[in-house]
């Protein structure tokens, strides 16, 4: 019997939504953390019971924490009373070093900062942890200052793959308004050494090696608020998605404008089409329908609500350009809510489910591919991720 | 024996609910009392202060004995009472946030 389990990251605590199959009952657990922030929760394909999740806090700092239960109990790994051979604790789970130089011990490289000077890095969260597809003990975190982790001990302990930082690019790279993120990361199914990683406002990068060397990938995208607008990197990349069967095709949602490349991000171009603002956070693709896109159009990157106070979520199906509003069930009227980056999820039983959060605590559901929606939650605190895991 | 009063948040992290005794070796200072703190409960490492600098985290203060003892240097000695268990150490967060 198939059944789901939809991890929702909020403001004030983590929540898990579960269900059978036929997604019309759900059951809701949690906060978990309650306070703290969770910037995303997500699970293992390998072994769906370990969850892995980021715990912030503006004033405590980084907690990253692990569950080997599908999310009823959890802990932070290396967190517990457990001693090194040399006698010292092994708290390290939350611990995120950057590389220095080896030539000069000194910070790697520095960033712009808002005023134009340069800066060196500096630790503040983590936004965005995922899993390996293929090894339950290895995981990989996005962070603020913009750098990718990984830990291959099931979180206990984490090394930057500073070769991102190390490429050169590092100085043009600056903070969005919502800080210097990297926060997107997707593995390449057929070939797990190749992941495409994105960070606002640099752009999206690709490693073919497993994460020692990377380039920028950002030729076709034009950005008018960078001196340069079509430069090597220095866009703000929201997010963005590929279809498992065909990791070659990716689909961006930059500030502005929607685009496609077929290519693995060697190009791209456009798909923006008939949308009614082209801003907006989220995008993922149908679990079925590599060609079956999804995005939430917002209004503008000074306005993070929807157009006309209507939540609408937009579908093409055919890999962009041509785009269908989707609102059965949505709010249509004084609607001022905002879908966040990572708050967009897929399911893939076999009438795909689509999943997505809001600021105002809303979580909402569609069994039919987006025909129909209803919401599972409606009162959480502000949403900030949604992941789901099917299970079988 | 040292007594720590931490607060709501890391002591759920901690997953320990009460007040903290510590017995720290030799002269106790704030660092040695926080170094004890981090020992046994390795969770809280990065939660009160730096990894690397050791800085306090800024929303974060130390007050002992109606006194703030935020900006003391790590290796001053920590006031008679609370070295004697009389007063305890408060880890607080600052009102900020929401």
């Amino acid at each position: 019997m198939s059944s789901v389990r939809v991890l929702v990251g909020t403001r004030k605590g983590a929540f898990v939504l579960t269900s059978d199959g036929k997604r019309k009952q759900w059951e809701v657990s949690g906060p978990h953390f309650a306070g703290w922030e969770i910037y995303h929760l997500k699970g293992s394909l390998v072994d769906p019971n370990r969850v892995y999740a980021s715990q912030s806090s503006g004033w405590f700092g980084q907690v990253i924490q692990r569950s080997d239960d599908g999310g009823k109990t959890w802990e932070a790994p290396g967190g517990g009373v457990t001693m090194t051979p040399g006698g010292m604790p092994s708290g390290e789970s939350n611990r995120f070093v950057y590389d220095a130089s080896p030539e000069t011990g000194k910070p790697l490289t520095t960033h712009q900062w808002y005023d134009g000077t340069q800066r060196p890095w500096e630790f503040k969260r983590v936004w965005h942890l995922e899993p390996s597809l293929t090894e339950p003990e290895t995981v990989y975190a996005g962070v603020e200052d913009a750098a990718l982790f990984r830990s291959t001990d099931g979180a206990k302990t984490w090394h930057e793959l500073a070769g991102l930082r190390g490429h050169g690019t590092g100085p043009k790279w600056q903070p969005g308004a919502g800080g210097m993120c990297l926060h997107t990361i997707l593995i390449d199914p057929k070939d797990p050494k190749r992941i495409f990683i994105a960070i606002s406002a640099a752009g999206a990068f690709r490693t073919d090696d497993g994460g020692k060397s990377w380039k920028p990938i950002n030729r076709g995208l034009k950005s008018q608020y960078i001196p340069d607008p079509d430069a090597e990197v220095g866009h703000c990349v929201h997010r963005i998605a590929l279809h498992p069967s065909r990791p070659n095709v990716l689909f961006m949602q930059k500030h502005w404008d929607v685009l496609r490349s077929d290519d693995a991000g060697d190009s791209w171009h456009e798909v923006s089409g008939n949308l009614p603002t082209d801003f907006g956070f989220a995008i993922d693709v149908h679990a079925h329908e590599p060609e079956t896109v999804y995005v939430v159009p917002i209004k503008s990157d000074s306005e993070h609500y929807p157009p006309d106070g209507k939540l609408r979520v937009y579908r093409s199906r055919t890999g962009g350009n041509e785009w269908e509003a989707l609102t059965n069930g949505l709010p249509q009227s004084d609607c001022y809510v905002n879908v966040l980056r990572d708050a967009m999820a897929v399911d893939s039983l076999e009438s795909c489910g689509v999943y997505f959060g809001t600021t105002g605590g809303q979580v909402y559901f569609s069994g039919d591919a987006g025909n129909n929606w209803s919401p599972i939650v409606r009162d959480l605190p502000a949403v900030m991720s949604v992941e789901v895991q099917t299970l079988r | 024996m040292i007594r720590v009063v931490l607060p709501q948040h890391l002591r759920t992290l901690a997953k320990d609910d009460g007040e903290v005794r510590l017995d720290v070796e030799g002269r106790a200072t704030l660092g040695s009392v926080l170094d004890a703190l981090e020992t046994r409960y390795p969770m809280l490492r990065g939660t009160i202060r730096d990894h690397i600098t050791q800085a306090r985290r800024p929303f974060l203060r130390f007050f002992a004995c109606e006194e703030d003892l935020s900006h003391e240097r790590l290796d001053a000695p920590l006031p008679e009472a609370v070295v004697s268990g009389a007063e305890p150490l408060y880890i607080v967060g600052a009102i900020a946030g929401g």
